[in-house]
């Protein structure tokens, strides 16, 4: 298991070298001078060049890569042109919003996906079968950002019953466990678990559908085995596939929550991103494209090496 | 005695031809896209939403001449009528345009902007891929090893960061899509062609003296298309969310021109106003998005394509 471990380390490494390649060229894709934003307009020659050099776009752009992957590894991602704060400070802050709104989302989202998948699984072409699969396309297909929209115009707008943006109560930036945050967390988490919860009830109802056709159900069941022995044993076949996926869409939601918390305005990564990319704030564009990238990729080995453990199946190769 | 029927005495005996039930032995095989055809008109499902598609197109085609209203002509005075107003069939936005207009108009840059990026990641997608698949060895390993740092992405933040990046704009939001789905298509490309390129009929092309080229043309890409086009198909609906979404962001087309994402997100201040008219254009994403997912999965399933 370690082994696999070491050698699951040793593939990701080249696709991270990648993704911070990646992430570093950005900056330079864009149109026009990185400086442009944070420059006054009638900046002489000599201050744009003093600046350049102090932010170390005068050298040539594998240097500029070499310098910046070094800071990097180091944690340092620069500072923002914006606020002029660390970058790794405000993407820490915003990164623990946005994971608290993408678990719960997709804790929302995979309890009831496995629910409509198992009942759809099970009760093949059934009017509960229909009911399962036309949600799940339904949360695929469905503009989450508009999905938000339409339950603040119910849930807020009209009813009145629940906030229709930010965080908490006093406008700051930190969401806690307690009554009054957890209203306001309860519309942007639903809409995001929309996706998650279609796409796990699509994958757990096919593999049910699978399980249940093998002949090793038939032969519990023909040495009397009671539907609920049964059950459990479709549950620990289908657990590891399921489980993964989850991980991988909470990767998706964290990455993908751009929208929501734009809708919902909560202070997690989307909103920074929002506010780097319309500020052309570069660094912090960067800085927290990597880090969302990098949790993605360190996601998807955990996710890899769990499904591995769980599964004997796997063959760890 | 009877004489054994034999080729040779049908081609000499021409009345047996002329008999009522021999034509329906030269009846063509329907081949491939003939069954696929066949079977996707039985369903139901999937002949509704491609119904609902082709209106959508044809409103977006025809739309500059048969608007009821100019969509670009506001009027101060009457801002956010409701649904249903004698005038404004579907209400009229922040700055008192027709609904319904811009909604016709905006049918336009939204397909576009959904399904150019698909179209083009098709082209170059399916070429990466097959070229990976077909060729294999080194080539295959720095082309897939390449997407696999665009898997490393989650499609939202990829989309979202490239166009921010390059800036607003319909020319940015299409390559920055592009840019997202060509490593999706291409790893299915890839799959698909590796999965036939060790089959006898691909041997026996190369026997025959077909060049690469010519293989990867003729055997490779007329057995793998289709399963690369259905996958195609299905992300048709995620690009016309991401695109929208875009817009909605401030990413895509620019003001005044209407499209659905761009319309909600200035109908956004409304939702305390007027929240149905707040809500249409996400409708009308809703349902091409959900036509197109539909479609394909009836294109799947006519096709056999298991997921």
């Amino acid at each position: 298991m370690l082994l696999y471990i070491l050698k699951r380390l040793v593939t990701v490494t080249p696709v991270a070298f990648g993704v911070s390649v990646v992430c570093f060229l950005l900056v330079h894709l864009a149109p026009g001078d990185p400086l442009s934003a944070v420059l006054p307009a009638d900046a002489t020659q000599a201050t744009i060049d003093e600046m350049r050099a102090a932010y170390g776009f005068d050298k040539p752009l594998p240097v500029q890569y070499a310098i910046w992957l070094w800071h990097v590894l180091h944690g340092d991602l620069g500072v923002s042109i914006a606020t002029g704060r660390p970058v790794a400070q405000e993407v820490g802050r915003a990164v623990v919003n946005s994971l608290i709104l993408a678990s719960v989302a997709t804790l929302i989202g995979f309890t009831f996906g496995v629910f409509f998948g198992f009942v759809a699984g099970y009760r093949r072409n059934s009017i509960l079968d229909r009911i399962a699969s036309a949600l799940s396309v339904f949360g695929v297909s469905v503009p989450h950002y508009w999905l938000g929209m339409v339950l603040v115009i119910v849930f807020s707008a009209t009813l009145g019953w629940l906030p229709p943006t930010g965080a908490g109560p006093d406008g700051s930036g930190n969401w806690r466990p307690d009554f009054e945050h957890l209203r306001y967390i309860i519309l942007p988490a639903v809409t995001m678990a929309v996706i998650p919860m279609g796409i796990i009830a699509r994958t757990v109802r096919a593999l049910v559908g699978d399980i249940l056709g093998q002949d090793f159900v038939e032969a519990l069941r023909a040495k009397g085995l009671s539907e609920t022995g049964v059950f459990k044993h479709v549950v620990r076949n289908a657990a590891p596939t399921a489980l993964a996926i989850m991980g991988l869409q909470l990767g998706y939601l964290l990455g993908g929550s751009i929208l929501i918390e734009t809708v919902f305005a909560w202070p997690g990564t989307g909103f920074l991103l929002n506010a780097a990319i319309f500020q052309r704030d570069l660094p912090l564009l960067q800085g927290s494209i990597l880090v969302l990238a990098m949790f993605f990729v360190a996601l998807n080995l955990i996710v890899d090496v769990m499904q591995t453990a769980l599964d004997p199946r796997i063959e760890r190769a | 005695m009877t004489m054994p029927i034999t080729a040779a005495s049908v081609a000499l005996d021409g009345n047996l031809a002329d008999a009522p039930d021999a034509p329906e032995a030269f009846v063509p095989s329907r081949g491939f896209w003939g069954h696929v055809g066949h079977r996707l008109v039985r369903d139901p499902v999937a002949m509704a939403a491609g119904a609902i598609i082709l209106i959508v197109v044809g409103i977006a085609i025809l739309s500059p001449w048969i608007t009821p209203m100019d969509p670009y002509r506001g009027s101060m005075l009457r801002r956010l009528k409701p649904v249903g107003d004698a005038t404004y069939w579907l209400g009229s936005d922040e700055l008192g345009r027709d609904m319904i207009s811009r909604l016709m108009v905006g049918a336009r840059l939204s397909l576009f902007m959904g399904v150019t990026p698909v179209l083009i990641a098709f082209g170059i997608g399916s070429s990466i891929g097959i070229l990976a698949g077909y060729v294999g060895g080194w080539t295959n390993t720095i082309l897939m090893r390449t997407i696999d740092v665009f898997f490393a992405f989650p499609s939202v933040l990829l989309a979202i960061a490239l166009s921010g990046a390059l800036g607003a704009g319909i020319f940015n939001s299409i390559v920055s899509l592009t840019c997202v789905f060509t490593p999706q298509i291409a790893r299915v490309a890839e799959s698909v062609t590796t999965g036939i390129r060790k089959r006898d009929y691909i041997d026996a092309a190369k026997l025959s003296g077909a060049s690469g080229l010519t293989i990867m043309r003729v055997q490779v890409l007329g057995n793998v298309i289709g399963p690369i086009f259905v996958y195609s198909t299905s992300l048709i609906s995620v690009s016309m969310i991401l695109a929208s979404g875009l817009s909605f962001l401030g990413l895509g087309v620019r003001p005044p021109e209407p499209e659905w994402g761009l319309m909600l997100n200035t109908l956004r201040t409304a939702i305390y106003v007027n929240p149905m008219v707040a809500a249409l254009p996400g409708l009308a994403i809703f349902v091409v998005s959900i036509s197109f997912n539909l479609f394909s999965d009836g294109l799947r399933n006519a096709m056999e394509i298991r997921q």
